[in-house]
């Protein structure tokens, strides 16, 4: 009977054994799903400035985001709004007015309640002339004061002075700020904080306490206990970095080093399909220009621009410059733009033999080899580009020789950027430029400022007092017109047409759309990338970092 | 032994001279596909049977830009320096012969050049010069602002020979027996100038050959496609490995042989100014 009980007692005591064991195992796994730790990764520059309305940088954007909790939020995997501080919205048939039903219950960062005044204050500051809010300038449809109505401590409606067009989407940009907290911009509404700053170095942000959303299983969001962003503009340093597991993201690769990621860990990259960034050239087309009039002329043909665009062979900038992250760029609209890319124009294919012809019917005709137009003047031009930009810099080399076989001289030149914007914004002394243009938003508003011809970044010719061809008289009243509309299918039809005129007379050379390549460590959870910024962190509040202690590099 | 094995290094280096500037004169022989054909479909590759240093990342073969690069880099570093040697003598020993206020002035120029930002000073000229440049008139160009900036430090050196070449007895004696202005310069100053004309002249053409490399990395040195040392040397950039692709330090592996070469000769052109 003793020997029974001992024997009971024994497995009594190994029962508990196993009770205990089994709950620190099951207290480590708990500990290992909801394990946050610390993110990290590198802003190219210094942030500007912590107020979300006054973002014009990628740093202190990508700090808005991480910071800012806004109405609504543009999904970078779907591309739909979702709702976010606002549970439900509603835009008016005119276009002008925006209403919000607004979350309850919900504090800012500082413990300050959240409540419609809020939403009101922030629109007040946005819209303040004094303050010059380049997220405010979205919202400037035309002359007249913004008006809001607090209906209800939940309720608010916005009403503009004239029609803004995808009115709700331009909310993903709006930060909403305290109207009583003492902290100001500092208390905010999404995951994390600003907990330190140090210039030059480090920016930290910790968990938001009061961040109120949770996960499907009632946990806490965000997962991660804090972000750690390091000032680096150097991204070969940034690539070394994460070599050495120091950081654990890099949202946007360039496609040397996603190669070589990509040979070791092909784990660790991503590339996600075509960008909305374009790299494009175009030729000087402004009157005052101090060219040749006979240069004048060449570049104010459209049948020349369109033969140097059929001369350029993109699917070779595509698979040499760009190893094959990217494509060959259809027009003004990246068919990563899901919506408002017009599917009915496709790349142009490279065809020498043709843009030949098509320049021979202009009058122009091979001497030696040496093409020249009817005055036999030889066709040379310069391109520049910014130096220090190797894949800008081969792709102008490629051109170089692409245009040869057609007898166009080119000269390549490669400028610092400061002296590159005096030549095309003050003495418009150059004749055609590659760059590129990074854009960070869908809608086609965001394109106003390049294409209605009276507009400083109407690069081939800016600021026409009044449209200098029928064809930009026509993209002017397009543009106008879709701004001023709310209904999305008229907007489609008139930004498609702008899209047809902007191929047809190529007033940019659209050259290849980058692919968005991103690298995230092994250690971190539930990242997906996407094409849209921030590529990589755009979940943030449902990533995590596993805490593994790594002795030396993850085999690279 | 010493001298023997001193003399050996000397000989040796002179003979490294040749040869690079030998085969680089050969490029046209060795290379006939040129520097600039891009070999699209093989872009980047790596050393084989038809590139011996494989391409470059838009497809260009790399010993063919190295050979080219070479002698664009050897030929035009020495006309450089041979300018700014000249540039030295005209204004650092004629002012130092002169001495008094020309002497004075002559350093105030030269001190007024010393002062000045050159980097600065290379992206605003080149910011300025007009855009429908040829790469050879860019080449030139690039190397002719070269001699134009640096002869400043030679000015000096040769400045202070100068004067004290002026107060020497034997050019006192010259004095005393009638000999004055050009004569006296050309006959008596000259020749003793002329080993230190020769060594600024050496010392400048390594420098001249790294400055341009530094240009080069900074896009401000020869223009797209025909190569240099600067452009070739900007393929490393980023290159975070160096056991990744080895074959791409070739053109910093040569530059260090020349410039070390050039260091090698030059201590024998030292000892003789000296």
């Amino acid at each position: 009977m003793i020997r029974r009980q001992g024997r009971l007692a024994g497995m009594e005591t190994s029962c508990r054994k196993v009770i205990v064991v089994s709950i620190v195992c099951l207290g480590i796994l708990a500990g290992s799903a909801l394990a946050q730790g610390e993110l990290r990764f590198c802003l190219r520059s210094e942030p500007k400035t912590f107020d979300p309305l006054k973002v014009e940088d990628d740093a202190s954007a990508a700090i808005r985001y991480l910071a800012g909790g806004v109405l609504l939020r543009m999904n970078r995997q779907t591309q739909a709004l979702e709702p976010e501080l606002a549970e439900s919205w509603k835009v008016s048939k005119d276009g002008k007015q925006i209403t919000f039903k607004l979350r309850t219950g919900i504090s800012f960062s500082d413990g300050t309640p959240f409540s419609a005044e809020d939403v009101a204050y922030t629109v007040q500051q946005l819209m303040d002339p004094a303050l010059h809010s380049p997220t405010g300038d979205a919202f400037r449809s035309g002359p007249g004061s913004v008006e809001t109505k607090i209906i209800s401590p939940g309720q608010i409606s916005i009403t503009f002075p004239s029609p803004v067009a995808g009115l709700d989407r331009q909310f993903d940009q709006v930060a909403i700020l305290s109207a009583h907290s003492a902290k100001k911009e500092m208390a905010v509404l999404g995951p994390f904080m600003v907990a330190d700053y140090k210039p030059g170095s480090t920016v930290l942000l910790k968990r938001n306490p009061n961040y109120w959303k949770s996960d499907a299983q009632g946990r806490k969001l965000p997962y991660l206990d804090s972000i750690r962003l390091d000032i680096q503009p150097n991204r070969d340093v940034e690539m070394l970095r994460f070599k050495r597991n120091e950081i654990d993201l890099i949202n946007s690769l360039d496609s040397e080093y996603f190669d070589k990621l990509a040979a070791t860990s092909p784990q660790l990259v991503h590339d996600a399909g075509p960008s909305l960034d374009s790299e494009q050239m175009w030729f000087n087309e402004v009157a005052k220009a101090p060219l040749p009039d006979y240069k004048k002329k060449w570049f104010r043909s459209a049948t020349f621009r369109r033969a140097i665009s059929g001369a350029i062979n993109r699917e070779d900038l595509s698979r040499v410059v760009f190893r094959g992250h990217a494509q060959p760029a259809v027009g003004p609209v990246s068919p990563a733009n899901k919506f408002w890319f017009n599917s009915k124009l496709k790349a142009e294919g490279h065809s020498p033999d043709a843009a030949l012809r098509a320049l021979q019917g202009e009058g122009f005709h091979l001497e030696n080899g040496a093409l020249k137009d009817l005055e036999g003047n030889p066709v040379v031009f310069s391109i520049i580009t910014n130096s220090g930009n190797k894949y800008r810099e081969r792709m102008a080399t490629m051109i170089q020789e692409d245009l040869q076989k057609i007898g166009i001289h080119v000269n390549v030149v490669t400028l610092d950027f400061p002296s590159l914007i005096e030549r095309m914004t003050q003495t418009f002394d150059y004749e055609a430029i590659l760059l590129g243009l990074t854009n960070v938003g869908l809608d086609p508003n965001e394109q106003m400022n390049v294409w209605l011809s009276s507009s400083e970044n109407h690069q081939w010719n800016p600021q026409e007092k009044a449209p200098e061809t029928a064809w930009e008289a026509e993209i002017d009243k397009l543009m106008r017109a879709q701004a001023s509309s709310a209904d999305s299918k008229k907007r489609k039809e008139s930004f498609d047409r702008v899209q047809e005129i902007a191929v047809e007379q190529a007033p940019f050379i659209y050259l290849v759309n980058r692919n968005a390549l991103s690298a995230v460590a092994a250690t971190v959870q539930g990242s997906s990338p996407v094409i849209l910024a921030p590529q990589t962190y755009w979940n943030v509040e449902r990533l995590s970092v596993r805490d593994v202690k790594v002795a030396s590099g993850p085999g690279y | 032994m010493k001298l023997w094995r001193t003399n050996f290094w000397r000989s040796f280096a002179c003979a490294v001279l040749l040869f690079v500037v030998g085969v680089s004169l050969a490029a046209n022989w060795l290379a006939p596909a040129g520097y600039a054909k891009q070999y699209r479909d093989a872009a980047g590759a790596s050393p084989s049977h038809e590139h011996w240093l494989g391409t470059d990342e838009i497809g260009r073969d790399r010993f063919a830009r190295v050979l080219y690069g070479t002698r664009i880099s050897l030929l035009l570093a020495p006309a450089a320096a041979l300018l700014s040697t000249l540039m030295a003598a005209l204004v650092g020993g004629l002012g130092g012969y002169l001495g008094g206020r020309w002497a004075r002035s002559a350093m105030a120029v030269t001190d007024l050049f010393l002062s000045l930002p050159w980097l600065f000073l290379l992206i605003t000229v080149r910011a300025l010069m007009p855009l429908n440049v040829s790469p050879l008139t860019s080449v030139l160009v690039t190397f002719l602002m070269l001699g134009l900036l640096g002869w400043t430090s030679a000015a000096r050196v040769l400045c202070s020979t100068a004067g004290s070449l002026r107060e020497s007895d034997f050019v006192r004696q010259a004095r005393a027996s009638g000999i004055r202005g050009a004569r006296l310069f050309w006959i008596h100053v000259l020749p003793n100038l002329t080993p230190v004309l020769y060594a600024q002249f050496w010392i400048s053409i390594p420098a001249f050959i790294l400055s341009e490399a530094n240009l080069g990395i900074l896009g401000l040195g020869v223009a797209e496609p025909m190569p240099s040392w600067g452009s070739l040397l900007k393929e490393l950039e980023g290159l975070v490995s160096v056991g990744e692709e080895p074959w791409k330090f070739v053109p910093l592996i040569l530059l260090v042989v020349v410039v070390t070469s050039f260091q090698l000769v030059l201590a024998k052109q030292e000892e003789v100014a000296a």
